[in-house]
């Protein structure tokens, strides 16, 4: 037995065989050929192969709705594709030098690459990976090389990678997936989204240790604690198998009721709402019983793509997922760029410290173009809808201040240009960055509501980067520190008489519920796979009894100490899910 | 054969949409059409050539096209450039 220690990216476990995601090698040899003629006639006929794979790839990804934004790029591989100065290049190469299509295609690609990487930036860079994803895709089908790394899964398993982009996850058979492990990767990457939106554990940045386990060979997935252990022994499966269990029985059961409002056994109502990213998570989420939605990432707009979105799509988008929600409360949060999500496109300087850099709303406030865009959008869409704006990263009472002026400007043009648009809606902030959680009493008098962002007040509270598994314990939001702001944070909303959620990953956690009701938590905002557990768990507190035990807990010195105590005092919170 | 002058004004410059947009009107000619940018020349049907000929916003490209439908490509051309390639401002 043997355990590999990564970042806990998802939560849950998963028990079963190893399926390794290898990119196959693409390996030829380079030699002189005798009738270039031939050779050339090679490739006029692998093309139309490669221009069929790439446009089954690019219809895949524009009809699946999570992959719609990815298609641009598959889009952009085909005029690729149909270069003609590359393939005459490759012709010329192989007329001139008598050498093997194989070993033409790499050196024109490189040649090509280089010259696109040697305009430094990173929308360059990524085209510069096109050619060769698309001068590989050629190569494969000269060699015979099967175009799918998933060829051979054909049980559920643990998908293990060095990373998965988009594009890999886009071609996996989800029914086949236990869970997912990356070498490398972190909590915010996109396997990481993934695997929570379709509930499933993962453990990202596992190291490459876990590229060198056979396929086949049974694993534990522990994406709660970040652990994958290889060969594991009977008692350990045992152990893992029988909370597995338990979980499943709770889950089920937790299902059956989702619809089903958290009240506690004292009568004290929480709204349970989810964390979502595009059209198909708004649907996903009113299936598992969230009552709105608490954190509208709008990010997905934006990424995977080569320009900014246009006023109008981005409408048709949040239009969409507002009248799913009808007249439930959906929280749109504006542009979360920056740190480690980067938009190539927007050319924006390489900093020595993206997490404390120009990002969310410090970017949104430079670049007004880009913001305004964005708000007309959102109140454009949300005319008749219970919507609500926050904004993210504030740490100033200015900033907020910024922030509301930019969306009166924005109410003022759609005024004078006579469209209709939401004009009464709540606008609140996220409380992830300590400055603000310290001050949460001034800002509370200019907000309309708070929600605690858990991983980055985690992160900034501790000064420990939650991409790093060495300091992974130092982020857990169960340190005293980060649980004493969090309740700072309620207690002073709720002085000014103002709701505070939470959109973080603590707020989907079923040991930490029993101290959000205790603290007086008023929204709880997760991913959708743990709405009817969460709900559940809450369904048999006392809040009364949850006060008393929070401020027990605030009294303590460690994670250990406090998670120990919600153990044995609510022992229903203590499940694996 | 004919030329015409023009200045790119696209924020992204003739790179990503505004590229590809350009290459696929190219495209619909007989006619073989060159961007040339202060010197550096680029088959405008061919989109790798013209991203790595690195045209920003702001600058002022030659476009030269020879062959039957010349007139016809450059007036076409000209008119996506000058439209912004339907992006605002």
């Amino acid at each position: 037995m043997n355990e590999i220690l990564g970042i806990g990216a998802s939560r849950g476990i998963g028990i079963g065989p190893v399926f390794q995601y290898k990119i196959t090698k693409i390996e030829f040899e380079s030699c002189k050929v005798e009738d270039p003629t031939a050779e050339i006639n090679r490739i006029r006929k692998a093309l139309p192969v490669a221009q069929s794979q790439l446009e089954s790839v690019y219809e895949h990804a524009k009809n699946d709705p999570s992959t719609q934004a990815e298609a641009e790029i598959f889009q952009a591989q085909l005029m690729m594709l149909d270069d003609p100065e590359f393939w005459q290049q490759v012709d010329q190469k192989i007329n001139d030098e008598y050498i093997n299509a194989e070993s033409a295609i790499s050196e024109v690609a490189k040649h090509y690459a280089e010259m696109l990487r040697a305009m430094d930036n990173e929308y360059f860079a990524a085209r510069a990976a096109d050619v060769f994803d698309i001068s590989n895709r050629v190569l494969k089908i000269l060699l015979g090389i099967s175009d799918s790394p998933t060829e051979g899964l054909h049980q559920p398993s643990v998908i293990i990678a060095q990373d998965l982009t988009p594009s890999d996850t886009i071609l996996i058979d989800k029914s086949m997936v236990i869970g997912f492990c990356t070498a490398d990767g972190s909590a915010t990457s996109h396997t990481a989204i993934l695997a929570r939106g379709l509930g499933l554990p993962a453990v990202a940045g596992a190291g490459s240790a876990i590229l060198k386990i056979h396929d086949g060979e049974n694993v534990i997935l522990d994406g709660n604690n970040g652990l994958v252990i290889v060969e594991p022994d009977d008692a350990t499966i045992e152990s893992y198998q029988t909370r597995l269990n338990a979980a499943q029985v709770i889950k089920e059961k937790a299902l059956s009721n989702a619809k089903e409002p958290a009240v506690t056994t004292d009568g004290v109502e929480v709204e349970i709402v989810a964390n979502i990213g595009n059209v198909e998570g708004a649907e996903k989420a009113i299936n598992f019983g969230a009552e709105g939605v608490g954190l509208l990432r709008t990010e997905f707009l934006y990424l995977e793509r080569n320009n900014l979105p246009s006023e109008e799509e981005q409408y048709q988008a949040y239009k969409k997922i507002f009248d799913l929600f009808g007249n439930h409360p959906v929280v749109l949060r504006t542009l979360d760029i920056g740190g480690d999500k980067e938009l190539p496109y927007l050319d924006m300087p390489k900093e020595m410290n993206p997490f404390l850099g120009l990002r969310a709303l410090r970017l949104c406030l430079v670049e007004p173009k880009i913001f305004k865009t964005q708000l007309r959008a959102a109140l454009r869409a949300g005319k008749g809808r219970n919507i609500k704006i926050m904004f993210p990263m504030v740490a100033t009472l200015s900033e907020i201040r910024a922030g509301k002026a930019v969306l009166e400007e924005c109410k003022n043009e759609l005024i004078q240009e006579g469209k209709p648009f939401a004009d009464d809606f709540e606008v609140g902030i996220m409380v992830e960055i300590p400055a603000a959680a310290v001050s949460a009493d001034r800002l509370a008098r200019e907000v309309d509501f708070f929600s605690i962002g858990t991983n980055d007040l985690s992160q900034y509270t501790m000064a420990a980067d939650r991409t790093n598994p060495t300091v992974a314990g130092l982020t857990n939001a169960f340190q005293p520190a980060v649980l004493r702001l969090i309740n700072q944070v309620i207690k002073a909303a709720h002085q000014h008489g103002k709701w505070v959620g939470m959109c973080g990953e603590l707020a989907g956690e079923p040991l930490a519920a029993p101290l959000l009701i205790g603290m007086g938590l008023d929204e709880f905002s997760m991913s959708s796979p743990m709405i009817p557990v969460i709900k559940q768990i809450i369904r048999g507190l006392n809040a009364s009894e949850m006060k008393v035990l929070a401020e027990e807990a605030l009294d303590l010195d460690s994670p250990e100490e406090i998670q120990m105590l919600v153990k044995q005092r609510v022992p229903q919170a203590d499940i694996t899910v | 054969m004919s030329e015409i002058e023009l200045v790119i004004k696209t924020k992204v410059g003739l790179h990503a949409r505004p590229a590809a947009l350009f290459v696929q009107l190219a495209k619909q000619f007989q006619s073989e059409i060159q961007i040339n940018n202060s010197g550096k020349m680029a088959n405008a049907k061919s989109i790798l050539s013209v991203l790595a000929l690195g045209v920003y916003q702001g600058t002022k490209v030659v476009l030269s096209a020879e062959g039957e439908d010349e007139n016809e490509a450059l007036t076409a051309l000209k008119e996506l450039i000058e439209s912004n390639f339907g992006e605002p401002e």
